[in-house]
């Protein structure tokens, strides 16, 4: 195998890559109706849409995943055919996804050869000469890897650079990075990012998936918006913002930040004291963590996915017993309790994942939001349900939170994301609180939805709600936090005032751990 | 049963281990002859699951192998000239009855893969289905067939040794435990060692493992997920057809309905005691090959002493029952942390629905 070839620039005025009027329709949905996108050779070409836009299915059917309906793909100008990824990848074409395709088990070496594996005799890997090559492709960053770590021992940010060698491997002269800073720190984005112009000054051609705007400015040379399937502009930053992409993708005019106001905290709602806990298979995951909320203010957890917040949660949502530490709600030991009994002293939790733990998605929408409390009046007379009351409530729940839904029987699995979400938020906020726990409540939710959802969340806090709110979009955090505790293997290594707090700051935090900080002032734990 | 309670438990169990040794050294043959079934049929589920399919119908596949095997042998034998049995007990017909097996297996296995891979059927489903029909079919054919039987085609020998090879200390052994042996058995041994090396240093294994871990991945990279597992589950086929040979041509020569005993089922265990891999499926194998030759062993030469007062007190059919007691204590025991492929049972789609 020759060393790694950039590839030959072409006339600017032939793309490097050309899609037609591509159409592709799956039952009931139009996901691309007649899309136009054009890449130049050496650009980075944003692809900015809400969830289910159809930027997916665009990419899927360049990279050879979907057959689209209708439509041309043109490579340097000359039309082709993907029919497979392996078509796809030998017309030079490589896909980053968001969720890494990497299997984890296997060494980084053998990841980046699959599918392309250089043999010596009959069917023997040549890994030797495998090696010598990677080492010279990863040298070529500057990038020390050790080839023969399994994948699965990598942080996120370097299984994103064995995705990119995996691209650059197979000789690829497009790449296309379908998400990629979801996962990463601000830090590890702004290095991705100096990767990516680097190999646009080496002529490669990117397209840059996102629905984040401001990174979408950052990187991209132009822009292409995508809604309900159509492209409904193009764009170039310098003669764009953030308000302009946000209408084209909406579709309407959004407020990309929610107005706060300001928050007038009370006494401490929840305390927790060196809380421990420990994950499925026995390893303590949460160490020491103590923090406190008051009432009427948002206490952001910041930290990248995987650092114990998960167990941290569940641990306060009675989901998961600590092994030790104490939690108090308004002064009451309420350590270890189940879920329905902290229900009942009005703690309400907005699980990360709605799929799995917050709707039953075979169920209607009217059972779905009588969940936590179907085995009581008014909902139920003695064993029996009281299906009239029932429905009543899911009607007007469905109208007060604003759930688009054909009806209030519809099967939870029918709504779209944001509905979905609503509906959970509809069956745990729409009483009176004391704690709100939410977790990861926007993600993968469109740009109105989260709107909403931010709206109802700054409503509740207004009210003298305690609010512990746990995301891994720092964006989200920075919005609406009164203060930011950030969680770094486990523990809680900094508390910061959330209005004044910056995105380096917490950004570094969550990437390194900083050093140990001792809370002070209002954030320092009630002994 | 009142001496029992006066034996010195501790001395009896380290003489029961001394006799264990003895008794695998002694009957190192009789082990791997045992043992070739299970570790040919864990081999198949190996083939199998390695790429992302469950197979619990190997105990089926080998039961229509082993029917197969016997009566196209004993056919063949009815037309063909059997003529003077070559090196290893081959002779024609025999091997047009191994040839039967071996498309046997694959039939099945074929029918498996398609409800599994293309159909996207529940694949323990499918496998359940193929271990209640082979059991019925083969029985009731067996049955009707035994009342105006062809006579049996025989079966292959053991490979045999110069004489006096058995008299050199240790390689004598050695050589009689590993080499003296039938085809089908040869054949397990030259297999688990190919499969092994081929699972980790060729393009097959590395793109096996992959299909196995992680098939979306796998097809991003342009490799064919379903023609992977269409070609490995067929060619697990190929080793259940031998597998079942063994029981109809190889070790005995007749068929009986059910026959295979649950050691396909043994099998699926070896294969997650040996960790999904070759060499330790076949490992495993052998454990239960000693599980076997122990009951044989004391049935026919019970050790002296204290020992062998209380082994012939205990009902022999406790013996029997030995690898069935030994699959269970291993799975409880190691069934937690042997780890199977990440996309073992799963079924691939190909196109993503999502938008």
């Amino acid at each position: 195998m020759e060393p790694p070839d950039p590839p030959t620039i072409t006339p600017a005025s032939t793309p490097a890559l050309e899609m037609r009027g591509i159409t592709k329709r799956y039952p009931g949905v139009l996901a691309n109706d007649a899309i136009d996108l054009e890449v130049r050779p050496g650009e980075i070409h944003a692809l900015l849409g809400e969830n289910g836009a159809g930027k997916s299915t665009l990419m899927n059917i360049l990279y050879g995943l979907a057959v689209p309906d209708d439509g041309q793909i043109l490579l340097d100008g000359t039309p082709v055919e993907m029919r497979s990824p392996a078509e796809a990848i030998a017309y030079g074409i490589s896909m980053v996804h968001q969720h890494f395709m990497l299997v984890p088990v296997l060494s980084v070496a053998d990841n980046i050869l699959l599918g392309d594996e250089p043999v010596a005799g009959l069917f023997f890997l040549d890994r030797r000469r495998a090696h010598a090559r990677l080492r010279e492709l990863a040298g070529g960053f500057g990038w020390d890897l050790d080839l023969d770590a399994p994948v699965g021992s990598l942080s996120v940010g370097w299984q994103q650079r064995v995705e990119i060698l995996k691209a650059l491997y197979r000789n690829a002269s497009i790449l296309v990075l379908d998400e990629p800073t979801a996962v990463l720190t601000p830090q590890e984005t702004q290095e991705i990012f100096a990767v990516l112009r680097r190999l646009t000054g080496e002529g490669y051609s990117v397209i840059f998936i996102s629905h984040k705007l401001y990174e979408v400015l950052e990187i991209a040379d132009r822009i292409t918006v995508i809604r309900r399937g159509r492209v409904v502009g193009q764009r170039v930053p310098a003669e764009t913002d953030e308000d302009d992409l946000a209408e084209l993708m909406v579709g309407r005019e959004v407020q990309l930040t929610v107005d706060r106001g300001e928050s007038h905290p009370g006494a401490p709602a929840l305390v927790v004291e060196s809380l421990r806990a420990a994950d499925d298979r026995g390893h303590e995951v949460v160490h020491e963590v103590s923090f406190e909320v008051r009432a009427g203010e948002i206490f952001g957890i910041a930290g990248v996915a995987g650092n114990g917040q998960d167990e941290l949660v569940e641990a306060l949502a009675g989901l998961r017993a600590p092994t030790a530490g104490r939690v108090r709600l308004e002064g009451r030991d309420v350590t270890g309790h189940s879920a329905r009994d902290l229900h009942q002293r009005n703690v309400a939790y907005v699980p990360a994942d709605r799929h799995r733990f917050g709707l039953v998605l075979s169920y209607p929408l009217t059972d779905n939001l009588v969940l936590t409390d179907y085995y009581h009046a008014p909902f139920a007379r003695g064993i029996v349900r009281d299906d009239g009351a029932i429905t009543r409530h899911a009607a007007t729940a469905i109208e007060r939170f604003d759930v688009r839904t054909p009806s209030t029987t519809a099967i939870a699995a029918t709504l779209s994301g944001g509905n979905q979400q609503k509906v959970v938020v509809a069956r745990e906020l729409d009483r009176e609180l004391r704690l709100l726990i939410l977790d990861q409540p926007t993600r993968g939710l469109d740009v109105g939805s989260i709107e909403f959802i931010h709206r109802q969340a700054i409503a509740k806090r207004d009210a003298g709600t305690a609010i512990l709110l746990v995301s891994a979009e720092l964006d989200e955090i920075l919005e609406l936090s009164d203060r930011i505790g950030v969680m770094y293997r486990g523990r809680l290594v900094a508390i910061v005032d959330g209005p004044s707090a910056s995105r380096e700051e917490i950004g570094l935090l969550m990437a390194t751990g900083g050093r140990e900080v001792t809370p002070t002032g209002s954030a320092s734990p009630v002994a | 049963m009142d001496f029992v309670l006066h034996l010195p438990v501790i001395g009896l169990l380290l003489q029961f281990v001394g006799y264990l040794v003895v008794v695998s050294v002694q009957n190192g043959n009789l082990i791997i002859t045992l043992a070739t079934p299970i570790g040919l049929g864990a081999l198949c589920g190996f083939m199998n699951e390695r790429s992302g399919v469950v197979n619990i119908g190997i105990e089926g596949m080998m039961l229509t192998a082993a029917f197969i095997a016997w009566y196209v042998a004993a056919l063949a034998g009815q037309v063909l000239p059997a003529g003077t049995p070559g090196p290893l007990g081959i002779t024609l017909p025999l091997l047009v009855g191994l040839a039967a097996a071996l498309a046997a297996g694959v039939l099945v296995s074929a029918l498996h893969a398609w409800l599994s891979i293309t159909v996207r059927a529940d694949q323990i489903i499918s496998g359940t289905i193929i271990n209640i029909v082979a059991l019925g079919i083969t029985g009731y054919l067996g049955l009707l067939i035994s009342q105006n039987s062809p006579s049996s085609a025989g079966n292959f020998s053991s490979l045999s040794l110069p004489a006096g090879v058995d008299g050199i200390p240790v390689l004598g052994w050695l050589l009689n435990t590993v080499i003296e042996h039938g085809p089908i058995t040869l054949s397990m041994l030259v297999g688990v060692v190919v499969l092994q090396v081929l699972l980790y240093r060729s393009r097959w294994g590395l793109r096996t493992r992959a299909v196995g871990e992680h098939p979306r991945a796998a097809e991003t990279v342009g490799i064919d997920v379903i023609a992977l597992r269409y070609r490995n589950v067929l060619l697990g086929g190929l080793l259940a057809g031998l597998a079942g040979a063994w029981f109809t041509i190889e070790y005995g020569n007749s068929f009986q309905g059910g026959m295979t005993n649950g050691r396909g089922f043994i099998a699926l265990a070896a294969l997650i005691f040996g960790r999904w891999t070759p060499v330790g499926a076949v490992g495993a194998a052998l454990l239960f090959g000693v599980a076997d030759a122990l009951g044989t062993a004391i049935r026919q030469g019970p050790p002296t002493g204290d020992l062998g007062t209380f082994l012939t007190a205990v009902p022999p059919q406790l013996f029997s029952a030995l690898p069935y007691i030994v699959t269970i204590v291993v799975l409880a025991g190691v069934v937690g942390r042997s780890v199977a492929p990440a996309a073992d049972g799963q079924p691939y789609e190909r196109e993503s629905k999502a938008t």
